[in-house]
């Protein structure tokens, strides 16, 4: 029997490989993701203040709305055949949920990462205090990790796949504010150490709800 | 090795109101395969569930490997069991052999036993075919090979031979044989009573969810 993060660590990378293979994310989110993006500019017109002013925070609903999608993409992968195996090769609930919220974060930061030079090509918000942006994206990126593959957990102790997004709105709107907050407050010069305490605060018990709940919501979902 | 490895006692379980089984009495003995038969719905893959810790029964009591039913150290007993379901386990867009391999490495298993066990199977040829273009009977090939690497003491079999040609039903007697002499069991289901006759100690049925009264021997 092999540790618990070797397990983590073998859960996460047959999540990313599944991923390599499918491109569900690479060729099929991302992309989406572009066009919503998009789309808004179209809508507002050549309105450059206007746009410089949503521009931040359109790219974080994007994220946010786009990341269920990446969440909720291993409920399709994880049938009760391959729960039943995992359970049989006696890996540890909670270290199956690091694995899969890991890979999760993983992908949600390559969306980010491949979204962001878009949203500024489109919305030039001319964003300010680098450092703390280069903080901000992995940290949304994995609570939005974190509570989808939490989402995706509880949904699937219910058998209902369609709970996800309905779970993770609500939950994220403290993500969604701590990230646009966090910009706005970079942008005018206002204290931002609240938001991103916030934001660690937001991870930390969604890690603690998650690996807590992992043996008891497999357990249910059978 | 426990000896009886599996034992129900008055097992029940129910889904909603529909009782899927109803006070069933079993054993398997350490060395000792048993074949489970019963029509379609009659409670055999519930019956495979509840012995490999995966369902709990809302009534009666038992114990796997000296864990109870309900009790926590269920959990750890889990990894000394194998089951294959009807529905193959596989990751479908990995490869038979990256399959193989997670389990492998899960199981803390030498390297060297993936490509051995998908050599055994006769899956050496097909290992870097995606489960997803794989037949059935691959799958079921390939979920043999998880058997071999993991060594199981309780193997549990689900319709053992469906989809199976002559050489892969040859592998499921393989590893029955190679549980046996290691002290562990087995329960079969099968539909095809002539190849599963000559693999088992003795055959129960189950009839809407209860044993059958005849017991044969």
């Amino acid at each position: 029997m092999t540790g618990f993060w070797t397990q983590a660590a073998e859960m996460a990378r047959k999540d990313l490989r599944t991923e390599v293979r499918t491109g569900e994310v690479f060729l099929i989110t991302i992309p989406f993701g572009a066009v919503a993006l998009m789309l808004i500019p179209l809508a507002v017109g050549t309105d450059t203040p206007l746009l410089r002013n949503i521009g931040p925070g359109m790219f974080w609903v994007v994220v946010l709305l786009f990341g269920v999608l990446v969440a909720t993409r291993q409920s399709g992968v994880e049938g009760t055949p391959q729960q039943d195996l995992l359970s049989l090769l006696g890996i540890d609930p909670a270290a199956q949920f690091t694995g899969r919220a890991g890979a999760t974060t993983l992908l949600l930061l390559a969306f980010e990462l491949v979204l962001g030079p878009v949203a500024l090509a489109l919305y030039d918000p001319q964003p300010k205090g680098w450092p703390w942006i280069a903080l901000l994206v992995p940290l949304v990126a994995a609570g939005l990790g974190l509570l989808g593959t939490l989402a995706a957990t509880i949904a699937s102790s219910i058998a209902s796949s369609a709970l996800v997004p309905l779970l993770v709105a609500p939950l994220s709107v403290p993500i969604l504010l701590a990230a646009t907050q966090t910009m706005d407050g970079l942008r005018y010069g206002n204290t931002i150490l609240g938001w991103i305490l916030l934001l660690v605060t937001m991870d930390l018990l969604l890690a603690v709800a998650g690996v807590l709940s992992a043996r008891p919501l497999q357990e249910a979902s059978r | 090795m426990i000896d009886p490895l599996l034992y129900l006692r008055a097992v029940g379980v129910r889904l909603g109101d529909t009782p899927i089984l109803r006070g069933v009495d079993l054993r398997v003995g350490a060395g000792e395969v048993v074949g489970l038969v019963g029509a379609n719905g009659s409670g055999k893959t519930t019956l495979l569930r509840v012995a490999a810790t995966l369902l709990v029964p809302t009534s009666g009591e038992g114990e796997v490997l000296g864990a109870g039913l309900t009790d926590e150290a269920r959990y750890a007993i889990r990894s000394r069991i194998g089951l294959i379901g009807h529905t193959p386990a596989l990751y479908q867009n990995l490869t038979l052999e990256e399959n193989t391999r997670f389990v492998a490495q899960l199981m803390g298993a030498e390297p060297g036993s993936v490509g051995a066990a998908l050599d055994q199977v006769g899956l050496a040829g097909a290992r870097h075919r995606r489960a997803i273009q794989c037949s059935h009977g691959m799958q079921r090939r390939a979920e043999f090979a998880r058997l071999l690497i993991s060594n199981p003491d309780l193997v549990l079999l689900d319709e053992a031979h469906a989809g199976l040609d002559r050489h892969a039903a040859d592998l499921v007697a393989f590893i029955l044989q190679g549980v046996r002499s290691r002290g562990g069991g087995a329960m079969l289901v099968s539909h095809e009573h002539n190849r599963m006759a000559p693999l088992v100690d003795r055959v129960v049925e189950l009839r809407n969810g209860a044993v059958g009264h005849w017991e044969a021997e």
